[in-house]
């Protein structure tokens, strides 16, 4: 298998999912003859011509209300976003129409797009290009997210997305688009929505994580583990959501630690307790404790490392759960 | 009512070229005039060059490049009184220096330092919008609120051609048309969204026939003509002034530089193309100008360069010598009245980085 960085990988997804289905166009601000500002799309244009990789005009809920168009004419659009926090304009869209068409079909008609996107921070980038916007995707109806964290997992999400009947937006960590080198199954590889990952085992406490924390929380595993024995739950996909996995893991461990670099109030990491206060609360030996991103603006760069979950918030949090 | 034509095709030009288009004047404008927006035009360029370098030295982040939009930052500004209210863009990350904000405030914000911020009310100057055209309704909504105030204020908008395919645009250029917004709409049209070319960007044949169906008039100048971009905006300016509402100014240059910092062209630009914008750049257009006209001397523009280098060595010591922004300054300002939760986030915040 080669060994891929996580960009890399996203890059292969499109190459082998436009091969096997001539249905599937990408589209997007850059995506052409750059190949994207991160190279994501790199080489499809020279590939599968301008009329299936395709440079649109700067206009985000054009580019996804369009794409509800295409595929009503029988495409299946793959959407680049070109970074998290100006992918907004297209909400209208997404949460009007892209998430509620089939249900106003009663199921004649699928819309089959795909939204991808890097999102999240840590790089030292300008305002604004550290967003990570998941609550507002995962909390439209109609819409499934994901959100990859290793470069196999985001070469098989997002064919899964692809492949999928319904609308995905999948989330791509750019914190660690290169940073991460890993094996990647050659040619068609696909990850089902829906079905976590246990990223380490544990029996004494579970960290549920996704995207770019799935790495703080390793991090935080291993710096608890003279003292501790911690589990990190990589749930891959936000909506569908695998319950099984995470209920099975904290039935395990009894302790829980959720990760989130979002903001909190309303953050998918309030939807984990809330699954976990439904259905395992006889389980759980010690509160559902949340690290995320603060409840303000995203910081400029110098300051970011504040806001972000660090392993130490991790560990501390770990500790107080494991001490209760 | 007036009918709204469609725009002129041909740029309006005033600068000549030295050989067969003659050099035209701009009624009042004095020799000091002319020398002062000369300075204004070599403090931007020259805090555009040394960003770059600075870039590559690692003391500033990721820099969104305007070299080349000189003419049309201040030439535009020129136009204004300083009572009038300027809505930047990225691309205009600097133009508060031609308000006398400090060198440092601009570099910081590009050093992703919390000292990068200003108060737009001291400057007349909102805050930078990343976005791509968000900033357009601002400056309509301003100059909406300001008639409705009675106060004689207009606003300048400046957004790129890409700009112009955002809803944010549209829905902005509506507004100002319906209004009667005393704003200008100045699009500085530098050919390239990134990757994009104009080309690709719109099938209208110029930007500035948009401006008919939003019921605005539309002008097309010379963006690297600098006398020609102020006597637009002076025009506009006049226009918004007298109560007849907005103008869309499209100032047509080229893009001879890459995006940003992090921007690699030459996958998509013809250099040669590059190279020819290059050498016929808007600075240096300006300054053969006034050499012609005798407005200036050699030796004066070789004083103004140098005293636009001193400035940026200053501003970026400066920015250099900030302290390290407190983790209060994460929290601070978000809320006038911050939730209680707020205060329980920084202690714990401070407990874990152990310095409580």
């Amino acid at each position: 298998m080669p060994e891929l960085l996580l960009v890399e990988a996203v890059n292969d997804a499109l190459h082998v999912e436009m091969e096997r289905d001539d249905s599937v166009l990408v589209m997007g601000e850059d995506v052409g003859t750059l190949g994207g500002v991160f190279r994501a799309t790199s080489g499809l244009q020279e590939r599968f011509g301008p009329d299936r990789c395709v440079d649109t005009p700067l206009a985000e809920a054009g580019i996804l209300g369009t794409a509800v168009g295409l595929c009503m004419a029988g495409w299946r659009p793959v959407c680049e976003m070109q970074y998290d926090a100006f992918s907004y304009p297209a909400l209208d869209q997404l949460i009007n129409h892209v998430g509620r068409y089939r249900w106003r079909t009663r199921g004649k008609m699928s819309f089959p797009l795909t939204i991808r996107m890097p999102y999240g921070g840590g790089v030292r980038a300008p305002e604004l290009h550290d967003d990570s916007p998941e609550t507002y995707y995962v909390h439209a109806p109609g819409v499934k997210v994901a959100i990859p964290s290793t470069p196999a997992d985001a070469k098989g999400l997002l064919a899964a997305a692809i492949r999928d009947p319904d609308p995905v937006v999948v989330l791509e960590p750019k914190l660690h688009y290169r940073t991460l080198k890993e094996e990647v199954p050659e040619g068609e590889h696909v990850i089902p929505l829906g079905k976590a990952r246990v990223a380490r085992e544990g029996s004494d406490l579970t960290i549920v994580a996704y995207g770019a924390m799935v790495h703080v929380a390793l991090s935080a595993a291993e710096a608890l583990s003279g003292d501790a024995s911690c589990e990190v739950l990589d749930l891959r996909s936000l909506k569908p959501l695998d319950e099984d996995g995470l209920l099975a893991s904290v039935a395990k461990t009894g302790r829980v630690v959720v990760v989130q670099e979002a903001p909190r109030v309303c953050g998918f990491a309030a939807e984990v307790a809330a699954v976990l206060a439904e259905k395992a609360i006889f389980d759980l030996q010690g509160p559902v404790i949340r690290v995320t991103g603060y409840d303000v603006p995203y910081p400029y760069w110098q300051l970011e490392d504040a806001y972000m979950p660090s392993v130490a918030r991790v560990v501390d949090a770990a500790r107080r759960v494991l001490a209760s | 009512m007036s009918r709204v034509l469609p725009a002129e095709a041909d740029l309006r030009r005033i600068i000549g070229d030295g050989e067969t288009i003659p050099d035209g004047e701009v009624d009042g404008l004095g020799a000091d005039e002319l020398r002062a927006l000369y300075r204004d035009m070599v403090l931007l360029r020259t805090y555009d060059e040394r960003s770059v370098v600075y870039h590559r030295q690692g003391r500033i982040g990721t820099y969104a490049i305007f070299w080349n939009h000189e003419a049309m930052q201040a030439g535009s500004v020129l136009a204004l009184e300083s009572r009038d209210w300027i809505f930047p863009g990225y691309r205009e990350s600097a133009i508060g220096l031609l308000r006398g904000m400090p060198v440092s405030t601009v570099l910081s914000w590009w050093r992703g330092h919390p000292a990068g911020w200003w108060n737009p009310q001291e400057f007349n100057v909102a805050s930078i919008c990343v976005p791509i055209a968000t900033q357009v309704p601002h400056a309509v909504g301003f100059a909406w609120g300001s008639r409705l105030k009675g106060e004689d204020r207009v606003a300048l908008a400046l957004f790129g051609d890409g700009a112009t395919s955002e809803g944010a645009f549209h829905e902005g250029a509506t507004f100002a048309g319906v209004m009667k917004a005393p704003v200008i709409l100045f699009c500085n049209n530098n050919q390239w969204a990134i990757s994009t070319p104009l080309a690709k960007q719109t099938a209208a044949p110029t930007l500035a026939d948009k401006a008919i169906g939003y019921g605005i008039p539309g002008v097309r100048v010379d963006g690297c003509d600098v006398l020609a971009v102020y006597e637009a905006t002076r025009d506009a300016v006049e226009r918004a002034r007298a109560g007849d509402g907005p103008t869309f100014i499209e100032a047509v240059s080229y893009r001879a530089a890459p995006h940003a910092t992090a921007d690699d062209p030459s996958v998509y630009i013809d250099p040669e193309r590059v190279e020819d914008e290059r050498e016929n750049e808007c600075v240096g257009r300006y300054e053969r100008y006034l050499l012609r006209m005798g407005a200036l001397t050699q030796s004066l523009a070789e004083e103004i360069k140098q005293e636009a280098l001193d400035l940026m060595r200053a501003g970026i010591a400066e920015a250099e010598a900030e302290p390290a922004g407190d983790v209060s300054l994460v929290f601070d300002h978000a809320y006038a009245d911050p939730p209680p939760s707020q205060a329980h986030d920084l202690a714990e915040l401070r407990r874990i980085l152990g310095d409580a």
